[in-house]
């Protein structure tokens, strides 16, 4: 396994170098592909380790979003601050919907519906309210201003979204050792048996739904400025949340390399595929997609891409044993 | 030194009384049996006791304290560790890792709980199967893995249910000297148990228990001969027929 | 509808997240046999039914059957991939904007004592009557119903006396496909409907079932009653974009408060 090792470190290290060499279409499918890794990892926390299933991640996107969007365009906070300031009120609103999950005994469907629930409640007050732009949406003005989380330069959110990808998933891979990620793994198989062996489980899943709550707000801030417009049936939507949620499930919840495999998988696919087919009008084809590849992942590689691929590969490297 | 006392529990679920006004005393290093026919009401009592269930009434009292109330985890911050009747290992976790959940408990971190992990494992047998997830073990394997995990809480008082069930005659006889060994390390057990020879093996004293209430008490020998007991286990008839031991 | 939903989970307690989906296909269907072909939706219910209920078949047989033993986020997972498929591929089919069935009767309305009734609802009211009552003959009287509930009771005591449990899953499955069948052919006419009404549509049979409680058929009937009267006092006094917010808000609640319903029993 160590050449494995040694060529996952060097792809690392390459990655930095790539935008010289690539072109700008090249480094906008990376971005994304590091940003959705980014997004995926902050779910991986409650969603893989933990086990609690959300699906409605979006709702603490757009909370991050709209927060340093607001506090930048109305009080003339930099969007640098305001990205802690959207993580904050998302974890807020994480620990609010963890609460009454875990306080009321909420498992399995039950919590997804709750979330579900809160992402089209955030929705829907959103696309009312004026003050944040109703259904039409909250636009900001492109100014480059660095000072303003804004670039001229895309490959500027490029290193920035490879930043956030791998402090996300070094602070995954620290965790998993450490009590933190024990207790998770174990309230993922059996909350009942945990609290028998002395782990306090509602402590343990509000924290891994505030940690993760908050990482995705943060994420929040950089959909802001990338995409410089917040619509809330975009951002607070299903289908935001199901990006969110597809590319670690499918790579492999619960484990540290799961959120950027599946990322590097389907983020190009995606990509290409909407390309594609909003060329052709075909809306939502992406979606059909994913929904068959959710039913084939369940089928067929319910660990993920990534495990599975990291067994065949051990097998390789000692057929004897 | 009593450690663990039971006053006047109940619990009712639906129209069935399944525990009526008990009371439970453990004292320290002490084991107690408590046995009783099916449906007697045993596991009810140590899922009060370790609060996964509330009481309707009584009290409870472990190491001095009330714990009338509390979420099982602080229970076994506490002291009080238990296993279940249909074993619990997580199944995705290594049987290493099945341990270290317990040891985490008593040691935040991970290194030195994972030190004290591997010596429970090693004690209980499982040294080679450290790194097995705890899906692919046998019965007998899973029920030492909970009872580890157990262990590695570092509890006074164990509550143990049927251990015994689904063990054949020489994994029995393993556990009860593994029991012994346990007990023998200074922790209390208060065990539940269908299997005669362990529970008269293991017991300082038994408690039977049958529909919810106490119906007798006493050293192993004496316990035996009880005609209620017979008459529990055995039915109204067959009183006069038991053979003396 | 929410009966279909409280069957699926009573026998098998998986929870069909392509419900509100499933729906919205039979909306889709009627409208086509409307357009096409000229039936009337209040006819051609009894066909949405039925074309459902194979498929409902097909997916229980194909893909649900294999998880039914699996941990329940790997269930909730596929079914919320099947509503993806199914509600996207009405996107594809049939595009984004809303359609509305016509029908004759859907105009006219009669006195029904001191009260203006529109004829359509009243005969989706006495429709759905109808079928609750036919299923729960069907339940309680004959065998494969029997079958069916000793399913949902003991799936293993079952298999010992002889029930051939995947069949009985792969009918009940059908059957609550064939509710929404029915139930989406007979609501065509009276509201307009689009692919994302599927996601509406799960919520409203989500908050039904969990009120009257999850696996009574009572219940789900009752349960409809209550959330339908909500929904309208909710109507009433709030702007029409926040109608969804009640029913989201509703679902909250019922969730936090009342899991095990009015009537149901607790989930596994």
């Amino acid at each position: 396994m160590r050449w494995l090792a040694a060529a996952v470190v060097a792809v690392l290290l390459a990655l930095p170098a790539f935008p010289s060499v690539f072109g700008s279409y090249a480094v906008t499918v990376f971005t994304l592909i590091f940003f959705y890794g980014f997004l995926g990892q902050a779910w991986n926390v409650v969603g893989g380790y933990a086990g609690q299933l959300s699906a409605g991640h979006a709702a603490f996107l757009g909370v991050g979003a709209y927060t340093a969007a607001l506090l930048s365009v109305e009080a003339g906070v930099t969007p640098w601050l305001g990205m802690f300031a959207g993580g904050a009120l998302a974890a807020v609103l994480g620990a609010v919907v963890g609460f009454l999950g875990f306080r009321f005994g909420l498992r399995g469907f039950y919590f997804v519906l709750l979330t579900v629930a809160f992402s089209e409640i955030c929705r829907i007050i959103a696309a009312n309210t004026e003050a944040v732009g109703g259904a039409l949406g909250y636009y900001i003005t492109f100014t480059g201003n660095p000072r303003q989380f804004q670039f001229q330069d895309t490959r500027a959110y490029y290193y920035i979204a490879l930043a956030l990808m791998v402090a996300a998933t070094g602070l995954v891979a620290w965790l998993e050792r450490r009590r933190f990620g024990v207790y998770l793994a174990a309230i993922r198989d059996d909350e009942a048996a945990c609290e028998a062996a002395g782990v306090d489980t509602f402590r343990y899943k509000m924290l891994a739904m505030l940690l993760s709550s908050f990482l995705t707000g943060v994420g929040g801030t950089f959909y802001a400025y990338y995409l410089f417009s917040l619509q809330p049936n975009t951002v607070f939507g299903v289908p935001l949340s199901v990006e969110i949620i597809i590319r670690p499930i499918v790579g492999g919840a619960g484990t540290v390399l799961g959120p950027v495999v599946g990322s590097f998988i389907l983020s190009p696919l995606a990509e290409l595929s909407r390309h594609y087919f909003a060329q052709g009008g075909w809306h939502g084809a992406h979606l059909v997609a994913y929904g068959a590849l959710l039913v084939a992942v369940v089928l067929f590689l319910p660990e993920g891409a990534y495990p599975r691929l990291a067994r065949a590969l051990r097998r390789r490297a000692a057929p004897a044993a | 030194m009593s450690l663990l006392e039971a006053r006047g529990l109940s619990r009712h679920f639906g129209g069935v009384q399944a525990v009526a006004a008990l009371d439970l005393d453990v004292a320290e290093g002490e084991v107690v049996g408590l046995i009783g026919p099916n449906g007697a009401g045993k596991t009810t009592v140590f899922n009060l006791l370790s609060g996964f269930l509330a009481p309707d009434a009584g009290q409870i009292r472990f190491r001095g304290r009330s714990v009338l109330g509390w979420k099982p985890h602080a229970i076994c911050a506490l002291g009080l560790a238990r296993t279940f009747q249909i074993v619990r290992p997580f199944p995705r976790l290594t049987v290493l890792d099945n341990v270290l959940v317990g040891a985490l408990g008593r040691h935040p971190d991970a290194g030195e709980a994972r030190a004290r992990a591997r010596r429970v494992v090693d004690r209980l047998g499982l040294g080679a199967r450290a790194s097995t997830l705890a899906a692919g073990l046998t019965l007998a394997e899973r029920k030492r893995v909970e009872l580890a995990r157990a262990l590695a809480t570092e509890p006074a008082l164990l509550l143990l249910d049927e251990v015994m069930a689904g063990l054949n005659p020489t994994e029995i006889a393993t556990l009860v000297g593994l029991i012994r060994d346990i007990h023998a390390g200074g922790v209390s057990i208060l065990l539940i148990e269908h299997n005669m020879r362990a529970v008269m093996a293991l017991s300082n004293r038994i408690v039977v228990l049958n529909f919810g209430e106490r119906v007798a008490e006493g050293p192993p020998a004496a316990v035996a001969s009880h005609p209620r007991v017979i008459e529990a286990y055995l039915g109204e008839d067959d009183v006069h027929a038991a053979p003396a031991r | 509808m929410a009966v279909g939903l409280t069957l699926i989970f009573g026998v098998m307690r998986v929870v069909n997240f392509a419900h509100g989906d499933m729906m919205v296909w039979g909306m889709y269907l009627a409208w086509l046999l409307a357009a096409r072909g000229g039936v009337d939706p209040y006819a051609s219910f009894v066909l949405c039914a039925a074309v459902l209920f194979v498929a409902g078949v097909l997916v229980q047989r194909g893909l649900v059957q294999r998880i039914v033993d699996a941990p329940h986020e790997m269930q909730i997972l596929l079914m919320l991939g099947v509503a993806l498929v199914l509600e996207n591929a009405a996107l594809l089919v049939f595009g984004p904007e809303p359609q509305r069935v016509r029908s004759a009767l859907a105009q006219a309305t009669i006195w029904l004592g001191p009260v203006f009734v529109d004829v359509a609802r009243l005969i989706t009211f006495g429709v759905a009557i109808v079928l609750t009552l036919l299923l729960s003959a069907f339940l309680f009287r004959t065998d494969l119903g029997r079958s069916i509930r000793a399913a949902a009771d003991n799936p293993y005591g079952a298999l010992v006396i002889g029930t051939d449990v995947r069949r009985v899953y792969a009918v009940a499955f059908g059957i609550g496909a064939a509710c929404v069948g029915a139930a989406g052919a007979l609501v065509a006419p009276l509201v307009p409907f689009q692919p994302s009404t599927g996601l509406q549509l799960s919520v409203a049979s989500f908050n039904i079932v969990i009120i009257g409680g999850m696996g009574s058929l009572v219940g789900a009937f009752v349960g409809g009653l209550l959330v339908s009267v909500a929904e309208s006092l909710g109507a009433v006094f709030l702007k029409p974009s926040l109608k969804e917010l009640v029913s989201f808000s509703l679902l909250v609640l019922i969730l936090l408060l009342r899991p095990a319903g009015l009537f149901g029993r607790r989930a596994a």
